[in-house]
């Protein structure tokens, strides 16, 4: 798996302009000049940041006043112990199962289908791949109203839908349901972000080449045995990526959660609470624990894909 | 692309394929037909037991009513991702050209440092953000919201450029430097000509990232400097406003990233495939 993206076009050389030679250790010195910036930003802003909400994480800082009192790993301890947060690991288990296998399972079937040779590929492509480019505010204002709760005469959206086309058993109370409401509100995520793992797997189909597939067929093989024993086992590390990437993206969940259930505690996630409890309760010390905990949990799936997907590359 | 196999010959399995390829084409457009069946809806005609059908007539008193509403937001989205996205890719094209062409020693270890970044969960950072900015004087408007999404940038706009340029031959920037070219008039008259098709993909993805973004939006800015996805969320949290008017305005929030995606839908989906790190 490499990480280059674009390939050079044809290329022709301008004149340089005629300068005096310089030694080569001065433009690597340049050179490290130039990036200085970027990575005395990144120094601050990520790395920075980090250290300072760790503090944050370990003070009792709760009201306006920043307070750095020493508290250790108290906060920590206080939020293991909080209710509101297994809510959120409750939350956040449903919507992460659910997302990233819906998402896993269409986005690998519209693949398949895709690459059956079918006539006006790029259209559907295009049309699967669409919600990408817009805001999941966008996607939850649109889906809470598509999901309505309401029942009777003030039935609207999918269940009235449902309603007209005789698909009454599939009327439900959507992300307003008993202890489940969260797994409502991964249909319009696995809306958002199934077209682009679509995309990812279809990347991955086109690599393999046609005698593969020839082989295959020569030796007997039916299609479904040629996805099942040749092709499938080929994605795998695609299957990886895109864990990587929807897993990650699933535990910052945030803006739709916030446009679809706004601040109900019932469908409250991570992201939520360290929203809530910072900036409405002011309890900073906890704001600042949360999203510590969030930024581990985010490190132990990315920095071994991280440091696999660049050693892959220095391998070419 | 190649893909001949079966093109012609519409067998029961054929059938299949394309009614499952049709009915997925309906689950992604469902949202898009609510917005624009309520869009075009005129008020009298608006009801929820009528929210599927075809409006009689095409009206846009929901567009006009909704475009009053966001209209300040929509330009403040503007004047935020048109100078985001410029900055980020002078800044990432440098990036990408000194990590690709002039490493050094201890480049290989700072690269996959900066492009932690780009997964960290904002969260983390928050605290410390609000705090830093309100202490340089940039909380609550534009400008510090614009520094934001280029320093959270630089990861991403780095990697794009970095990979495009790793692909850029040596023999290249040699027989410039043999001219006599060094780092900047490299970078001047031989690499920036090369880069336009980058320039494209950053740009683009700078732009929807940061049109599209709500959490630094709705925790750094106030309300006369907020950007279109704050104001639509408050749109729709609010009673006043009816869901009509809602989904029209979701349309228009949802317009100049979904016009760049038709247009430049190409450089867009690399732009999507860089931050997956593979090609």
């Amino acid at each position: 798996m490499s990480i280059q993206t674009v390939h050079p076009t044809a290329v022709s050389i301008p004149q340089p302009t005629k300068k005096p030679r310089k030694l080569p250790d001065r433009d690597t010195l340049l050179g490290i000049l130039f990036l200085t910036p970027s990575v005395i930003a990144i120094g601050i802003f990520v790395y920075g940041f980090i250290g300072w909400s760790l503090r944050v994480s370990m003070s009792t800082w709760k009201g306006l006043t920043p307070d750095y009192t020493w508290a250790g790993m108290s906060n920590y301890a206080a939020l293991m112990q909080d209710p509101r947060f297994h809510i959120d690991i409750r939350n956040t288990v449903i919507f992460t199962v659910l997302f990233v296998a819906g998402c896993l399972f269409l986005g690998l079937g519209l693949a398949i289908l895709l690459d059956q040779g079918i006539r006006g590929e790029g259209f559907f492509r295009s049309l699967y791949l669409f919600p990408m480019a817009i805001s999941f505010i966008v996607t939850g204002v649109v889906w809470r109203w598509l999901m309505n709760p309401a029942q009777g005469s003030r039935m609207s959206g999918l269940n009235l839908l449902f309603s007209e086309l005789g698909l009454d058993f599939l009327v439900n109370q959507w992300y307003t349901t008993p202890t489940f409401g969260m797994a409502a509100i991964a249909i319009p995520a696995v809306w958002q972000m199934s077209g682009f793992t679509m995309a990812l797997y279809l990347g991955g189909l086109r690599a393999i080449p046609d005698s593969l597939r020839e082989a295959a067929r020569v030796d007997g093989a039916s299609e479904f045995q040629l996805y099942r024993y040749h092709i499938l086992p080929l994605m795998r590390p695609i299957t990886l990526s895109a864990l990587i990437i929807l897993g990650h993206t699933s535990l910052k969940v945030f803006d739709l959660v916030v446009a679809i259930a706004g601040k109900q505690v019932a469908l409250d996630v991570p992201a939520t609470y360290m929203w809530t409890t910072t900036y409405d309760g002011n309890f900073f010390a906890r704001g600042a624990t949360i999203g510590i905990v969030m930024l581990l949990s985010v490190a132990v799936l990315v920095i071994p894909y991280l440091f696999y997907s660049l050693r892959n590359e220095a391998e070419l | 692309m190649i893909a001949t196999r079966g093109r012609g010959t519409l067998s029961p399995s054929r059938v299949i394929v394309y009614l499952l390829l049709f009915s997925a084409a309906i689950f992604y457009l469902i949202p898009l037909y609510v917005m624009l069946v309520t869009g075009f809806k005129a008020f009298d005609e608006v009801s929820l037991q009528t929210m599927w059908q075809l409006p009689r007539a095409l009206s846009f008193d929901n567009f006009i009513e909704a475009y009053r509403n966001l209209a300040p937001s929509m330009w403040n989205s503007f004047r935020l991702v048109i100078p985001a996205a410029f900055i980020s890719s002078l800044v990432g094209s440098m990036n990408g050209y000194i990590l690709s062409k002039w490493r050094f020693r201890g480049s290989e270890i700072l690269f996959p440092l900066l492009l932690f970044g780009m997964f960290i969960p904002y969260q983390s950072i928050m605290i410390p953000l609000t705090q830093f900015m309100r202490t340089i004087g940039l909380y609550g408007g534009i400008p510090g919201l614009i520094l934001v999404h280029v320093v959270y940038g630089i990861p991403i706009t780095t990697l794009i450029f970095r990979n495009y340029y790793a692909n850029l031959p040596n023999e290249i920037l040699e027989s410039a430097r043999i001219d006599g070219a060094g780092f900047m008039s490299i970078y001047w008259y031989v690499v920036l000509p090369l880069s336009i098709p980058s320039f494209v993909v950053v740009l683009i993805w700078q732009f929807t990232q940061s049109w599209n973004d709500f959490l630094f939006a709705v925790i750094l800015t106030s309300s006369s400097s907020w950007p279109v996805t704050v104001a639509l969320n408050n749109m729709a949290g609010s009673q006043i406003i009816a869901w009509n008017v809602q989904m029209a305005g979701s349309f228009i929030a949802a317009l100049p990233t979904l016009a760049v995606y038709v247009f430049l839908g190409r450089y867009f989906v690399r732009g999507l495939m860089a931050g997956a790190l593979k090609g």
